[in-house]
């Protein structure tokens, strides 16, 4: 199932296909390594519900719900 | 080859070699950088941008010293922030005061590679010679990841030197690696796009060679970003003409009829290569463990520990900056004071001695006694960094921050400003994005800090009326007002001079590890050298003009002499008798307050009273808020001399009732008093929003790297203090 990313709750897994952003940032967002075919989890969010804390690859970075709206993701059951 | 500065090894070597360092953000970097040059660091600006520059010095065994130059960290080269354009432009040899590195040592973390070889890559491509120092190797085990590092320099073709710099394992082999003046340049790039993005990437290339103005090893390189880049036709213009302008246009559109985006092609192709790359040299050992840094995290970024703890933090911090701190600066304070009495002691009157007591000793203190506040404020902030404990803070923060437009990490600048702006303005380093440090530079100084205290206690003990309470009350309203203040700055500048989308949040959350106390070390000590030597220079020359300002022109012999006469009949008494002593302090006094007001502070004062009496301030309040530029504080102590009381001290009663009792001395209002309720609030209000600090000034001017933001800053302050004092005072009037 394709979803947003900024809609995943912590512990589950999705995998990138598609980021909907500008240039700049997808292209930032990129070589932080979101690229398609990335397994992303969503470790938490910030005690005050944003921003989110994900796990990509070996290291964890954060985005804010709005940047994590513009990355799909195929959500691993 | 012609930009390298080196001349033959036969000849006397003219410059020391350049080796810089270059790496992601949270690779150890710094603590690499820290490793090879112990404390022989020094840190300044690059040239017209606020980005830091990191210089030092690295003796070899054999007596040779190496500069090492650390680049600002970044994760890649693509030059869209500040940083990453510096980091390119040095490698490139395009930096004014830098020439282009002999070495680029290259530092990567071990225990995730895959992102980190993205820039390690990138620099590769550019051409020098390198050297990999593959970091964290302890934590990449401890994580279940076995890298080969002998495999690494197969796949990249240049050395690689396993390290784990923070237990200093591997620094012996990284120097002597360094140390060989011949290190070959790296393979051509080795990652290849799809063959019509190669062939536009070729074409590009071909045109910006014929430019001459990119090392030939580096124009692929250099090709491949300017494709990337959007609308930057001007760039290409000044770089290569309407050809190079033509060229990247053409192989932007043949990349997006292949259905290629310009934008991210680099990526995409270089991280597949990177990936095919790891695959190799990674291996992993099971599943991935839950690290100690996982467990501390789930406690300290908790939805309900996690404030708790940053505030229980943040109470420490502030406890520390604003009463511990005080302690040593009180003692500092009273060194001075007891040099200038000893001064006072030894030399004769005249100008040489008040300009060596009061104006250097003075001036010197006035800025010295800031030192442990700053030594304080940057054990801790250097501490949240080292450790990892920063990035969350911006993490938990940054919803709040983000509603002003600012970044989660201004927060810890901004409560620091509470004790003083001084270090709060120097903290914003570890903002990374320019427009948001500039807006939280200029927001600090609104915060009330600790300088305003005794004029806030003074003024409400005097005219408040009504019991503690009120009292109490009326001080919080103030650091209220300033709190407002600075949110509205930092609101407006944001929708105004500053403006621009509020960059997304794409922040590393880097694993939690023990700080290295050498780091925090060199960081405290860096920030107070810094700080120091402009106490030394810009701040005591500010002391010595104010100094000069409020001592001349002297008063003519007909007022003095008086004062004279009667101090002459008084040394012929018994000077041991109190009284006469007194009166003699008393005459001193009087002496000191005809100074003030014959000096040109005097004649300022004056001049500016039409101005200052819309608030109900007379000309010596004027004076007061003059000679308070130096420090607020000091406004409390001229206050005293001018309306010439006994020893001076913010609780001591004599200059409350001094106040209380002062009446205007010309105008309409000749004979009542000045300081009435309104005037008083009126004062108040104006101190909460007035620059009047030097050392913030010129602070600000450091770390925005120019005097047109101190200038602006101090402008509007003033433009908020005027208006401010002026409303407040008839808000009371009406009330009243």
């Amino acid at each position: 199932m394709m979803v947003r990313l900024s809609e995943l709750r912590p512990g589950q897994v999705g995998i990138v296909q598609r980021i909907e952003a500008d240039d700049a940032l997808r292209l930032r967002l990129m070589e932080m390594g979101l690229l398609r075919g990335e397994r992303v989890r969503v470790l938490k969010y910030a005690p005050l519900g944003d921003p989110i804390e994900l796990e990509v690859g070996l290291y964890h970075l954060s985005l804010r719900r709005r940047e994590a709206e513009t990355i799909l993701v195929e959500m691993e059951p | 080859m012609n930009q390298r500065r080196r001349g033959a090894p036969t000849t006397k070597q003219v410059s020391k070699r350049l080796v810089a360092l270059a790496g992601n953000p949270n690779s150890g970097k710094t603590t690499v950088f820290n490793a090879l040059t112990g404390l022989r660091q020094k840190v300044g600006n690059y040239a017209g941008v606020t980005v830091e520059k990191k210089l030092g010095l690295l003796t070899l065994p054999d007596g040779t010293t190496i500069e090492i130059l650390d680049l600002p960290g970044a994760y890649s080269l693509t030059a869209r922030s500040p940083e990453e354009q510096i980091a390119r432009n040095v490698l490139l040899g395009e930096v004014p005061d830098t020439p282009r590195p002999d070495l680029v040592v290259l530092v990567v973390d071990g225990s995730n590679l895959e992102r980190n070889l993205y820039l390690a890559t990138q620099v590769l491509d550019m051409g020098l010679p390198a050297i990999i120092a593959l970091n964290m190797m302890d934590v990449a085990q401890g994580r279940g990841l076995q890298v080969d590092a002998a495999q690494l320099e197969r796949w990249l073709g240049v050395p690689v030197v396993p390290l784990i710099a923070s237990k200093g394992v591997g620094i012996d082999r990284l120097k002597e690696l360094i140390a060989r003046s011949e290190l070959p340049r790296p393979p051509a790039r080795r990652w290849k796009a799809a063959p019509e993005v190669e062939e536009a990437i070729q074409t590009v290339a071909q045109a910006l060679r014929r430019t001459g103005t990119v090392p030939e090893e580096a124009v692929e390189a250099e090709a491949i970003r300017l494709i990337g880049l959007e609308g930057t036709p001007s760039l290409l213009q000044e770089r290569g003409g309407p050809e190079l302008v033509q060229a990247v246009r053409q192989a932007r559109e043949r990349l997006q009829a292949a259905g290629h985006s310009p934008a991210t092609f680099e990526a995409e192709a270089r991280y597949e290569w990177i990936r095919s790359l790891t695959r190799e040299v990674v291996r992993r050992s099971g599943p991935p463990p839950v690290t100690l840094s996982d467990r501390v995290d789930q406690v300290l970024t908790h939805r309900v520990f996690g404030p708790i703890a940053f505030i229980a933090l943040m109470a420490l911090v502030f406890q520390t900056v604003f009463t511990w701190a005080t302690i040593p600066a009180d003692w500092i304070d009273a060194a001075m004071v007891a040099l200038g009495d000893w001064i006072r002691n030894l030399m004769p009157p005249g100008a040489f001695r008040s300009l060596l007591a009061d104006g250097v000793i003075g001036g010197v203190g006035s800025v010295l006694v800031f030192l442990p506040q700053i030594l304080a404020l940057f054990f801790f902030i250097s501490l949240m960094e080292d450790t990892g404990y920063m990035a969350r803070v911006a993490f938990m923060m940054d919803r709040i921050m983000r509603r002003v437009g600012l970044h989660g990490k201004a927060f810890v600048p901004l409560l620091s400003s509470f004790a003083c702006a001084v270090p709060g303005i120097m903290a914003t380093r570890t903002i990374e994005n320019p427009r948001d440090r500039l807006v939280t530079i200029m927001a600090a100084p609104l915060i009330t800090c600790s300088a305003r205290l005794p004029i806030y206690t003074l003024l409400i003990a005097a005219f408040i009326p009504g019991g503690a309470t009120v009292k109490a009350l009326t001080m919080l309203s103030l650091y209220l007002m300033g709190i407002v203040g600075s949110i509205t700055v930092a609101f407006v500048l944001k929708k105004t001079l500053l403006k621009g989308e509020t960059p997304p949040l794409v922040l590393e959350l880097p694993a939690y590890k023990w700080p290295s106390w050498k780091a925090v070390l060199l960081t405290m000590w860096d920030r107070s050298r810094h700080f120091l030597r402009r106490a030394g220079t810009i701040i005591l020359g500010v002391a010595i003009l104010l100094w000069f300002l409020t001592s001349y022109p002297s008063p003519p012999e007909s007022v003095l002499a008086p004062i004279e006469a009667r101090r002459a009949e008084l040394l012929r008494q018994n000077p041991s008798d109190p009284a006469v002593a007194q009166a003699l302090a008393e005459l001193d006094n009087q002496e000191a307050s005809l100074n003030i007001q014959y000096s040109f502070a005097g004649y300022f004062g004056r001049a500016i009273e039409p101005a200052l009496r819309p608030l109900g301030f007379d000309w010596r309040i004027g004076i007061g808020i003059f000679s308070s530029f130096a420090a607020r504080e000091v406004f409390v102590s001229t206050m005293g001399t001018i309306y010439s009381v006994g020893a001076v001290d913010e609780e001591t009663t004599p200059l409350i009732e001094r106040l209380q009792s002062a009446t205007w001395q010309s105008g309409p209002l000749q004979g009542q008093p000045i300081f009435t309720l309104p005037t008083a609030v009126a004062l108040l209000v104006f101190y909460v929003f007035a620059l009047q600090c030097m050392s913030t000034v010129v602070t600000m001017a450091r770390e925005t790297g120019s005097w047109k933001w101190p200038a602006f800053a101090w402008t509007y302050m003033a433009a908020m203090a005027y208006v401010g004092a002026f409303l407040a005072r008839h808000l009371v009037l009406w009330l009243a």
